[in-house]
């Protein structure tokens, strides 16, 4: 029976909970309230007219099994009748029972919103306050078609009772939070604005929970709140504790209502009048002074309020980010903190630091307390404050402590709780990445996390450290190297399979020199993993298998056995059966040639956002993340998309590649494969060494030049005024290539447009081998002519020599421009001079395809703008040329005309000469 | 703002809910399992708050029932702590040192005092004295102690 039954109890409630809470068993308990709903609903439907206490009783009854978790599905009828009823207590019942077992029935809404207004209308503050907390603990659209108009009324009415006006406040911040399309704004904005200056502390503190919320979407109609908040915050921090009566908390002056003005004013910049923002730093000053002075009691509530109020006062000081004294000031404050005896201030002086972290004002103060934070790692006990200081040391990282946060972060790993620890491979994944100054500390990192913490780390982390290693010559031998030594180990994660299967497949060749790992004891050694591993990362292997049969010709014969083995030709999964399959026949009848190209090296991937940083961002709100280096985006990036989509229409689905394609390969894999099959219908040896030029206006890699001997691919990729080619000289012979040199060589006049800058190249090739070369390209100015790249070798003792024109055109720098029809239109009208326009009229030398025209203007390097042309036939175009010296702003035109199989094609640039090669370059390309 | 608060006993089971965003039943269930788990296999003495999706959750104990709320991320932690100890002390002033059975037994009183405290996910009236007086005088309005004995047990 209940302790205490005050006002007004209902027995037959009591000992209906009685009877549950004596029931021994769950069924007894089921067969008890099965008996109870029986009884109410043969009351509700009886005969007999059930009197307000009734009515009111088996409502409660119902919500209380309700709210023991079982369905209702009845008596929401009887709960609107309460609402109607004049005895406060049973509307109060019927209130309680609508709030809680909101019904979507419409027939319902209708009524309950009519008892609502009737309760509004009424005048009686308590019925009034009934009604809004319905509204407010409903919240639905209905309800706020119906009374989002009626609430600001009364909200700003002069007569209004306090509580009616608190609940008022509320009541609209629940509905402009769930239908904010139906609250009107405007009239009463500085109406509410004002009730900052309320006599009564329980409305200034909802009005401000209210205000905070619209500023937050409409900062411009509640800036005047700023002034006030300030002032009114002001009072407080300087009163003296009894000042505020009951709103005073353990001593602390309304602390409430402080936190909801530090709150509201993180929603602006710092005040920009002067004396208003002194008065604010003085606020502020004050809240820092007090965290100093001894403790006005020993309650644990006084100092959560008082430090409630510092911690608020610290996020504002951070939002601020403009008061250096004031942001070390908090930092020490925090640092204090780091050490306390409590453990949630310890939690929270972790999280805060976090973000006063990334103030330029107060990292390198946040820096300072490295060893505490990291001695957090080591010995809080509590998983949560762990984790915290985990996100501290990732915000606090820079490149002059990232090689000890991740040394720190790793070690901690080995002991981390398994709850967090993906994340924690996560950071340390993008940490390495970020402050990597030499590649092999990141190689070494990864593989490490991959010990460590192989079951942790997603594809994203394998995929990112494939794709950097792809990136980075300089890295290639290192993680190859790395790499065969780590698969030594008798027991190693099948993450360490994968990217040891994919690194040896691309890189081998760079370690096979040393006999210690000949082509012969890298394969073995994957082999020996091979049975171990799941289907996805078998059929890896099988991919670098093959790869292995093109870079070492020696192993062919081995790997030919373990392909045709029943084991892999009658392998019950279909993958692995037909990758085995068809790797065999490659190897069989393709020649050496087609396999080089077939099985070439990956080329790089385009720099992008860090798929480990995207989900990162995603497993937690991004807020706290500092943001990568994202600058290093691939301006040619759509031309990728574009050829993708040409390719896919003519290659049969499965390329040989996709699985060591990895995640966002670069489909350039994909289209050297339409490489090789145009070769093979123009069979015939290259002689002409500028034969392949034209193909790259609108691409930027591929073969540029091949004879019996000697193959040269070409990667690149430009960025503004700057490029960079990667070249590939592969050795087709079974004899070595001699004296290897080369040297790029511009006429007078492109010397000074260009400049080509060749690292060093290898004397030696290898038979069946490749080299690859970097040159940096630097467009000084506008420029028409190409570079031509001058190769000599040794090969049988003949000197061979090979002139090449390099691919390097003005269009490379082109950055696309996206504008709307009528900036263009301007834009094409003002550069009307005869001077700036080159038009020329020419034959269509291929089929006239829409979408193949899209993607070659998209390779071009300009913007497609759709809907500019009236007719949409034709294509209008507008990029920006980068070089050094200035930018070139061009626009374009290309018309189409089908019947007559012609095309027009028309430049409008600043520069007559841009205008007259961009006409040269583009009007070949259809 | 805060989006749910939750009482639940040591043995996990549920005394009070409630919830400040419009979410579906069985979301509640699922939340209201979740929470009961985190929070039961807390360890003593580790700190009150736990960073759960996009939430932070800020719970505490008090003899046998635990108090647990469900807080936006832009919420100040420590003030929601003293959030909940204020509800104590309002149910405390009204039960006169309030037990498990004073909240199971009268429910309905812990949520209409719940109401007068906070609404719709934020404060409404800090003043423990308004509070009270303003419960109080809901009391006042409840019928009279005869009528309610005249009235039939079922």
């Amino acid at each position: 029976m209940p302790a205490v039954s005050k006002g007004d109890g209902m027995r037959g409630l009591a000992v209906f909970i009685s009877d549950i809470r004596n029931c021994k068993s769950k069924e007894s308990e089921v067969k008890r309230i099965n008996k109870e709903l029986a009884n109410i609903r043969s009351k509700f439907k009886g005969d007999k007219a059930l009197d307000g206490y009734s009515k009111k009783k088996y409502v409660c009854k119902l919500l209380f099994i309700f709210l023991l978790g079982h369905d209702i599905d009845f008596g929401h009828m009887e709960a609107v009748n309460l609402l109607s009823s004049n005895k406060y207590t049973e509307k109060q019942i019927g209130y309680l029972f609508i709030s809680v077992l909101v019904n979507s029935n419409s027939d319902l809404i209708r009524l309950i919103n009519n008892a609502i207004k009737n309760d509004l209308a009424s005048r009686n503050s308590t019925f009034m306050n009934l009604a809004l907390h319905c509204i407010a603990n409903v919240g639905s659209r209905e309800m706020a078609e119906a009374f989002a108009s009626e609430i600001p009324r009364i909200l700003v009415a002069g007569d209004t009772m306090d509580s009616v006006k608190q609940s008022a406040a509320l009541c609209l911040l629940r509905l402009n939070r769930t239908s904010p399309d139906l609250v009107p704004m405007g009239e009463w904005t500085a109406r509410v604005v004002h009730l900052l200056n309320d006599q009564h502390l329980g409305v200034v503190t909802a009005a401000t929970s209210l205000i905070t919320t619209l500023a937050q979407k409409s900062p411009d109609d509640f800036k005047t709140s700023v002034s006030l908040a300030v002032a009114r915050l002001s009072r407080i921090v300087t009163s003296a504790s009894i000042d505020l009566q009951d709103y005073t908390y353990y001593f602390v002056a309304a602390p409430w209502l402080s936190v909801k003005l530090l709150r509201l004013l993180q929603c602006y910049p710092p005040p920009e009048d002067t004396s208003l923002r002194s008065r604010l730093t003085e606020c502020l000053e004050t809240i820092l002074n007090k965290a100093q002075e001894p403790p006005k009691s020993k309650k644990v509530q006084h100092s959560n309020a008082k430090n409630a109020v510092l911690f608020e006062a610290i996020a504002l000081i951070i939002h601020h980010d403009s008061e250096p004294n004031l942001l070390v000031r908090a930092c020490n404050q925090l640092g204090q903190f780091l050490q306390h005896r409590e453990t949630n201030l310890r939690y929270l002086a972790l999280e805060s630091m976090c973000t006063l972290a990334s103030s330029e004002f107060s990292h390198e103060a946040v820096k300072t307390h490295i060893e505490t934070v990291i001695n957090a790692l080591k010995t809080e006990r509590d998983v949560s404050v762990r984790q915290r200081a985990v996100d501290l040391l990732y915000a606090m990282c820079d490149r002059s402590n990232s090689k000890q946060i991740v040394a720190e972060m790793l070690s901690y790993l080995e002991t981390a709780d398994y709850s967090i620890r993906e994340e924690i491979v996560l950071k340390v994944a993008i940490l390495a990445e970020k402050y990597a100054v030499d590649y092999t500390w990141y190689v070494d990192t990864i593989l490490n996390l991959i010990r460590i913490a192989g079951d942790y780390v997603s594809e994203e982390v394998w995929y990112r450290v494939i794709q950097i290693v792809i990136n980075r010559d300089d890295v290639q031998g290192y993680a190859a190297k790395t790499v065969f030594e780590a698969l030594q180990a008798p027991a190693c994660h099948e993450n360490l399979v994968k990217v040891g299967g994919y690194i040896l497949g691309e890189f081998g060749n760079l370690i096979a020199g040393d006999p210690r790992s000949s082509p012969l004891v890298q394969f073995n050694l994957l082999h020996s993993k091979f049975h171990l591993c799941s289907v996805p990362t078998r059929a890896l292997l099988l991919s670098a298998y093959i790869k292995f049969i093109n870079l070492f010709p020696e192993v062919k014969g081995t790997i030919q056995d373990v392909l045709r083995s029943d084991s892999q030709l009658r392998n019950a999964d279909v993958e692995l059966q037909q990758r085995a399959v068809e790797y065999l026949r490659l190897s069989c009848i393709a020649s050496t040639d087609i396999l080089a190209t077939v099985l070439e090296e990956m080329p790089p991937f385009p720099e992008r956002e860090s798929s480990i940083l995207a989900k990162l961002k995603k497993k937690k709100g991004s807020s706290k993340l500092p943001d990568m280096d994202d600058s290093r985006k691939n301006v040619n990036g759509s031309t990728e998309h574009a050829e993708d989509a040409e390719v896919a229409s003519k290659v049969p689905s499965h390329t040989f590649t996709d699985d060591l394609s990895v995640n966002s390969a670069p489909s350039s894999g994909a289209s050297l494969l339409v490489d090789v099959f145009s070769d093979f219908s123009s069979a015939a040896p290259t002689e002409g060494s500028d034969e392949h030029f034209p193909r790259f206006v609108c691409k930027n890699n591929g073969i540029i030049y091949e004879n019996q001997l000697l193959q040269i691919g070409l990667k690149s990729e430009y960025r503004q005024n700057l490029g960079r080619m990667y070249v590939f000289y592969g050795n087709k012979t079974s004899t070595q290539f001699l004296s290897f040199s080369t040297s790029v060589s511009s006429n007078d006049v492109l010397d000074s447009q260009l400049n080509v800058q060749e690292k060093p190249v290898d004397p030696l090739i290898e038979a069946g081998a490749q080299v690859q070369q970097i040159l940096n390209i630097e467009c000084v100015s506008d420029f028409s002519d190409a570079p031509i790249l001058n190769i000599q070798f040794r090969y049988g003792g003949t000197l061979q020599n090979i002139a090449v024109k390099l691919p390097v055109m003005l269009n490379k720098f082109f950055q696309p421009t996206e504008m709307t029809s009528q900036d263009f239109f301007q834009r094409w009208k003002q550069l009307g001079a005869p001077q700036q326009e080159v038009q020329k009229i020419f034959k269509a030398k291929n089929q006239m395809d829409t979408d193949v025209s899209k993607a070659k203007l998209l390779g071009f390097g300009v913007a497609l703008l759709d809907g500019v042309d009236p007719n949409p036939a034709n294509f209008v175009g507008a990029g920006i040329i980068h070089t050094k010296t200035t930018q070139v702003g061009c626009l374009l035109r290309l018309e189409p005309n089908t019947q007559a199989q012609m095309y027009r094609l028309t430049l409008r640039t600043s520069k007559e000469s841009v205008s007259q090669r961009l006409v040269e370059l583009l009007s070949e390309q259809f | 703002m805060m989006r749910f608060l939750l009482l639940f006993s040591r043995q996990g089971r549920l005394r009070l809910q409630k919830w400040y965003t419009a979410i579906s039943e069985r979301e509640k269930k699922k939340i209201i399992r979740e929470m009961t788990t985190m929070v039961l296999a807390r360890q003593p003495r580790t700190c009150n708050f736990i960073q759960w999706k996009d939430m932070k959750i800020v719970y505490k104990r008090y003899a046998s029932l635990y108090f647990c709320l469900g807080v936006e991320h832009e919420e100040n932690e420590l003030l929601a702590l003293e959030i909940i100890h204020r509800y104590v002390e309002l149910l405390d002033k009204y039960f006169g040192n309030v037990c498990e059975l004073d909240i199971i037994f009268n429910f309905e009183k812990a949520y209409f005092i719940l109401d007068e405290f906070l609404m719709g996910g934020e404060i409404q009236e800090t003043s423990k004295q308004i509070v009270n007086r303003a419960i109080e005088s809901s009391d006042m309005l409840q019928e009279t102690m005869e009528e309610y004995m005249s009235k039939p047990a079922f």
